[in-house]
């Protein structure tokens, strides 16, 4: 009895001295695995890009896509090495953070108004129109101050059925942001933020949630992320911007909105550009990480790691990446405030990037 | 001897651990919901205002609770002659036989289906069913979502009545045949009212799974955080409300999210102890 007891010890010993010596043998390899989570409006730019880095010798990134404010409460529990979010943190978020912490751009989405309309591919929308819209003031497709932007549709005598996020989210954040500069109504009943108070229309979660409901439901109109309706070939609105043009929902038009100024800090909303090619409701979306990479148990190579996958992410290649997946690269202005915060990142007081 | 004291110890320690679980959740959720209660009081259960915008948050459940209630009744109401008549047939009149067994099988089957699955169906099949008989605009709502729960209640009932019905003694049934009743008045003046309570507690149970149920539910019933107009008007329970936002809420919305969950734990658990109190005074 006593000698099977001993036996089996001697055993599982040997067992897991094995395992160990596997996996000393994986860290020589020094694949280096960084943690990194937040907004789901960028993931598809993301998980593409991270896969490619990956394969070409960089390394391995595991993104959890939990949603900009997760992945900001992960940054400060500093329990990631990096997190993403599609609305920069306000001055009080970054007083409650441990330590500095730097945004970086990485590119530019946008928020589209796809629609469900039997017979109807091409719609013209207005602020107003969308106010009404959104707020329930408008309640048929029919209604005569639709017909009064889109002369010449035949509308059906439907009612509209409003869809949006259900759960917390960036892309509500960057649309009600767009609502709250042009409609005082807009910004004294329901503001800005990641999660309001509609008074009409039905929810659903996430973004392919909303694509799902979209295309499933006939009179039905939602605002979403532009690769989500793209890709499931949902009619899009021509939307009515600062200028008085009605502008499609393009790469171009996209890129059109990022060309103004730039604070030093990045942080800027680009909803309804003054340009008058600009397609109105646009946003940077952000990395976001500490300015000085030594804190908990981070080892200088994981920092290392960090600063240079984030470098890679705004250089030519892997913003080739983002247009592909139907995100516009970010314009030269907003790349070079990037790599100017990127070599003021540090680890112990000393820059990464030399 | 000693074997028998180390497995004596070892059942002790994890039924404590269940215990110091179970101790904890309720815990967390009482500290999680303090800031929520100490804002807004009693007004929190019984407001139904759910504005999550900076500088104007405002928070009540009582446009949850309506959710959850409404559809968790409806289903139950939907639920009952679906589960009460499969019962009867399992465990009464085909008792024993071989359809007895397979449909018996069959509901248990049901049973096994996950959430999200009865969600997909509700969402792809269901739906457009609804729209197409002019019922509902969209087919999203409060009776979308009460029809998929019913469905999903069936077999918990159906199964637990079942084996209360099939309790009801022979000798019971045998005198009343004896006495020349026929098997329509056995069933309707012995085995019902002799199982009437336990069949009671059976739906009750059934009850209390409907109101956690969160995934096809959400799918379904349309998220708009207010108290539904109608029955093919959108809402949202309980459980919905907190799988759709606790991702992206800190703060003070956090805190009103874990009050809704403690609200919610409440309820089930009440509703569970009414259901295991009318049991036990059956057996």
């Amino acid at each position: 009895m006593k000698n099977r007891i001993i036996f089996l010890m001697v055993a599982v010993a040997l067992i897991l001295a094995s395992c160990g010596g596997g996996g000393s043998q994986a860290g020589k390899q020094k694949q280096v695995t960084l943690s990194a989570a937040g907004a789901t409006f960028p993931q598809p730019f993301y998980n593409l890009a991270f896969k490619k880095y990956n394969e070409a010798g960089g390394p391995l990134i595991n993104y959890g896509g939990i949603g900009s404010g997760g992945g900001i409460k992960s940054l400060r529990d500093q329990i990631v090495d990096f997190a993403a979010t599609d609305a920069f943190l306000s001055d009080a978020e970054l007083a409650e953070m441990p330590g500095k912490v730097v945004h970086i751009p990485t590119c530019i989405g946008a928020v589209v108004i796809a629609f469900n309309l039997p017979g109807v591919t091409e719609l013209k929308l207005t602020p107003e129109l969308l106010e009404g819209i959104f707020l329930g003031n408008i309640k048929m497709w029919n209604d005569p101050k639709l017909l009064a932007v889109n002369p010449g549709l035949v509308m059906p005598d439907m009612e509209i059925t409003v869809v949006y996020r259900s759960d917390g989210s960036g892309t509500t954040h960057i649309f009600s942001d767009y609502m709250s500069k042009v409609s005082p109504v807009w910004n004294a009943q329901l503001g800005t933020g990641k999660a309001l108070n509609w008074p009409a229309g039905i929810g659903a979660k996430g973004n392919p949630g909303v694509a799902g409901t979209l295309s499933q439901t006939q009179g039905s109109i939602g605002y979403i992320g532009f690769e989500y309706a793209f890709a499931q070939k949902i009619p899009m609105a021509r939307l009515m911007n600062s200028a008085g043009f009605y502008i499609e929902p393009t790469l171009d038009s996209f890129s059109a909105a990022a060309a103004s100024e730039m604070p030093e800090d990045t942080r800027v909303m680009i909803t309804n550009s003054s340009n008058p090619a600009a397609y109105p409701i646009t946003s940077f979306t952000w990395i976001i990480l500490y300015s000085d990479l030594a804190y908990g148990n981070h080892s200088r190579e994981a920092a290392e790691a960090t600063v240079n996958t984030v470098k890679w992410l705004t250089g030519e290649e892997a913003q080739a990446i983002a247009t592909s997946v139907h995100y516009a690269s970010l314009p030269q202005n907003a790349a070079l405030q990037a790599a100017r915060l990127l070599k003021e990142i540090t680890y112990q007081g000393e820059p990464i990037l030399k | 001897m000693s074997g028998d004291r180390i497995t004596k110890a070892l059942l002790f320690i994890s039924s404590l651990t269940i215990l110091l679980l179970g101790a904890g959740i309720v815990l967390s959720l009482f500290g999680g919901a303090i800031p929520a209660f100490r804002e807004f009081g009693l007004k929190f259960i019984v407001s139904p205002a759910w504005n999550p915008t900076t500088g104007s948050e405002e928070y009540g459940a009582l446009s949850f609770i309506a959710g959850t209630v409404i559809t968790s009744i409806l289903a139950l109401i939907i639920c009952i002659p679906m589960a009460f008549s499969t019962s009867l047939f399992i465990a009464e009149y085909y008792n024993g036989t071989r359809t007895s067994s397979i449909l018996r099988s069959l509901v248990d089957l049901l049973a096994g289906i996950p959430s999200i699955v009865y969600g997909f169906w509700g969402f792809y099949a269901l739906r457009p069913l609804l729209v197409a008989t002019g019922l509902s605009d969209q087919g999203f709502g409060v009776f979308t979502a009460s029809l998929v729960l019913a469905i999903m209640i069936v077999p918990y009932a159906t199964s637990l009545s079942a084996e209360i019905i099939s309790m009801v003694p022979a000798e019971l049934k045998e005198a009343a045949y004896s006495l020349g009743a026929t098997r329509r008045e056995v069933i309707f003046s012995v085995v019902i009212p002799s199982a009437r309570s336990g069949i009671i507690a059976s739906f009750i149970l059934a009850l209390g799974r409907a109101l956690g149920e969160t995934m096809a539910v959400t799918m379904l019933i349309g998220n708009a955080n207010v108290i539904p107009k109608g029955l093919f008007a959108p809402g949202n329970t309980m459980a919905s409300v907190i799988a759709n936002q606790f991702g992206e809420a800190s703060g003070l919305k956090l805190s009103a999210l874990i009050a809704v969950g403690l609200l919610l734990f409440l309820i089930t658990a009440i509703v569970n102890a009414l259901g295991k109190l009318i049991i036990k005074r059956f057996a």
